[in-house]
């Protein structure tokens, strides 16, 4: 079996009052792709969130390839890193948005060579070609010299993802990517994350799309009310399950 | 024009004209039917009569003595007014650049999490924006008086260096100081409500690439944040170009001083305020025109295509007239459909 790539353990985290995750416990392995649903409100995007540490938990650790994410252990205590080293450890994450997040000021390729240049500190044109590369991948080869505002949602998207990889994450995360997409448009972006799963690229991704997670994924993950409920093979998660709150979602999304 | 719905008599559409003209076209009727746009009667009462009021105005303006136009040309070029401008641009540029400086860096304290950055920053805001500008000035032209002496040390301690307050800063460093610090403190609630005005999402997405500190602010925020910003910043620029005017109390030679000088030598009031105020529109003129331009670069990307300069606009005129033309020329011709949307980008 590989090894865990990323690994979430017991980790809290509280937004005032409301407690959001309570207790979270996740193990994915190199090269698999899980899949997390679950209800509006279970805690899906801020888990994704905490691990890439654009949410702080409140208690637990997420450690990815062995190495803490935005702490240092010394002894038994959790030391918070700095700024500049959690910045340095998200190169490593790729992040996916529900709404793309591309920034509108700067053309398709400025886009996907920002990060490799700026944190990476690779040449321009080594960055420059990486892009190209990605672009193709994603079937824009085209566009590179588009600003986001004159693509569709689902072009968006694509770069999106493109940009993501052009950092050559050690795992790539994706918070509900095709929710804010028009039907028609849905398709050509789970085709790209498909291609990528038969990569090999490590992936967790959260998304209402079941159809989708039992062709895709490895492992499914159900999530309620800030806990995993249950998880396991599409086959068994999905047409076997064993909780009621998990049998009560799927028969309203299915 | 000889297409047949031409003929029909003006005010087709009018509801007098019957029931007939509000019924779909025959089926063998011409394929396309022309359009005939409104007539705005009355809004061409009302452009006759605005019309009518400027010629008066401006029959006044060259006719009337008391302007002595004569006066005017004499002096709109005179040595002494082109130095005078000259001192009013040095004035707004120092200003400006400074002012806008200091103010980038309030509103980053303003927004910043840490408390005392942040108070900091909104005392001085509440501060320079409390005292008129022309009081402050003052104050820094007596500055001298309030601290003869100025120096580097220790707070309490020894003083290593120290200099005579005049001669460090002389008058125009003193009305550079006055308009810097009144010029930030609305710089910096300007670029903290641009900076405010870029989507959260762009941090995050910055964050997530793991972008530089500095350089998420430099190439993501600040960038997308002019867009807020400049419309703004250019009234404040264009204020300051007038507002420094008011340095005339402290007797330094820009152009309303200047102007001051000469009318109170010779006594030609009007003609030399003429030359003031055509310098200052032209100078802002100048501004808004640099505006339009700076205004457009940072619009990259916020439309699906840049809207085209004057310019552009004025040749897609001339070559919409000319086609216009041939069009009239030769009315049969079917035109292939129109699609305007698709112009520009293919997608």
């Amino acid at each position: 079996m590989s090894k865990v790539m990323v690994d979430v353990h017991g980790v809290r985290k509280s937004f005032g009052p409301v407690e959001v995750l309570r207790g979270v416990d996740l193990q994915v392995r190199a090269g698999e792709v899980t899949v997390v649903l679950g209800p509006s409100g279970s805690g899906k995007s801020t888990l994704l969130r905490t691990i890439n540490h654009l949410e702080k938990v409140n208690s637990g650790w997420v450690s990815i390839d062995g190495e803490l994410i935005g702490y240092r252990r010394s002894g038994d205590k959790l030391y918070e890193l700095r700024e500049r080293d959690v910045l340095k450890q998200r190169t490593h994450i790729g992040f996916v948005f529900q709404n793309f997040n591309l920034f509108p000021h700067l053309t398709v390729l400025e886009n996907l060579v920002e990060a490799p240049v700026s944190a990476l500190r690779r040449s321009r044109k080594e960055a420059e070609e990486t892009a190209h590369r990605l672009l193709d991948r994603v079937g824009l080869a085209d566009r590179a010299g588009a600003y986001p505002r004159q693509l569709s949602g689902g072009q968006q998207q694509r770069v999106a993802i493109a940009r993501a990889l052009a950092l050559e994450p050690k795992v790539l995360l994706f918070d509900e990517p095709t929710s804010a997409l028009d039907p028609e448009l849905v398709g050509e972006v789970l085709d790209v994350i498909r291609d990528l799963g038969r990569t090999g690229t490590t992936m967790i991704v959260v998304t209402h799309e079941i159809g989708f997670a039992r062709e895709v994924a490895d492992t499914v993950v159900f999530m309620d009310d800030g806990l995993v409920v249950e998880q396991g093979p599409p086959s068994e998660v999905l047409d076997r399950p064993q909780h009621e709150r998990t049998r009560t979602f799927l028969s309203k999304v299915l | 024009m000889g297409s047949p719905t031409e003929t029909a008599p003006p005010g087709t559409g009018l509801p007098s004209d019957g029931d007939s003209t509000r019924t779909a076209p025959p089926p063998d009727g011409p394929a396309t039917l022309e359009v005939v746009p409104v007539r705005h009667y009355a809004r061409w009462v009302a452009v006759a009569a605005v019309l009518v009021l400027v010629a008066q105005f401006t029959h006044g303006l060259a006719t009337n003595p008391v302007w002595e136009w004569g006066v005017f040309g004499d002096y709109i070029l005179s040595d002494t007014i082109v130095q005078a401008v000259w001192v009013t641009l040095q004035l707004t540029a120092y200003a400006t650049v400074l002012g806008f400086v200091l103010g980038t860096v309030l509103a980053f304290m303003r927004l910043s999490r840490n408390p005392v950055l942040q108070t900091v920053s909104w005392t001085y805001i509440w501060v320079f924006r409390s005292i008129p500008m022309i009081v402050q000035l003052v104050f820094w032209f007596n500055l001298s008086a309030l601290y003869e002496r100025l120096g580097v040390g220790i707070p309490f301690g020894p003083v290593f260096w120290s200099v005579d307050s005049n001669s460090l800063i002389g008058t125009i460093g003193a009305a550079v100081i006055g308009l810097t610090l009144h010029q930030a403190a609305y710089a910096a609630e300007i670029v903290r409500g641009g900076v405010l005005a870029v989507d959260e999402g762009q941090l995050e997405a910055s964050a997530a690439l793991g972008l530089p500190r500095l350089r998420q602010i430099r190439r993501i925020v600040l960038p997308q944040a002019m867009r807020a910003i400049l419309p703004t910043a250019g009234n404040e620029i264009i204020g300051l170009l007038k507002g420094t005017s008011v340095v005339y109390v402290m007797a330094i030679g820009e152009l309303f001083y200047q102007t001051q000088v000469i009318y109170g030598r010779n006594g030609r009031v009007i003609p030399l305020l003429l030359v003031a105020t055509a310098w200052y529109v032209l100078l802002t003129s100048v501004l808004s025109i640099a505006q339009y331009y700076v205004e457009r670069h940072y619009a990259k990307g916020a439309d699906r295509s840049t809207p085209p300069t004057p310019l552009q606009r004025a040749r897609r005129l001339l070559t919409g007239v000319r086609s216009a033309a041939a069009r009239r020329r030769d009315p049969v011709v079917p035109r292939s459909s129109p699609h305007p949307e698709s112009q520009g980008d293919s997608r």
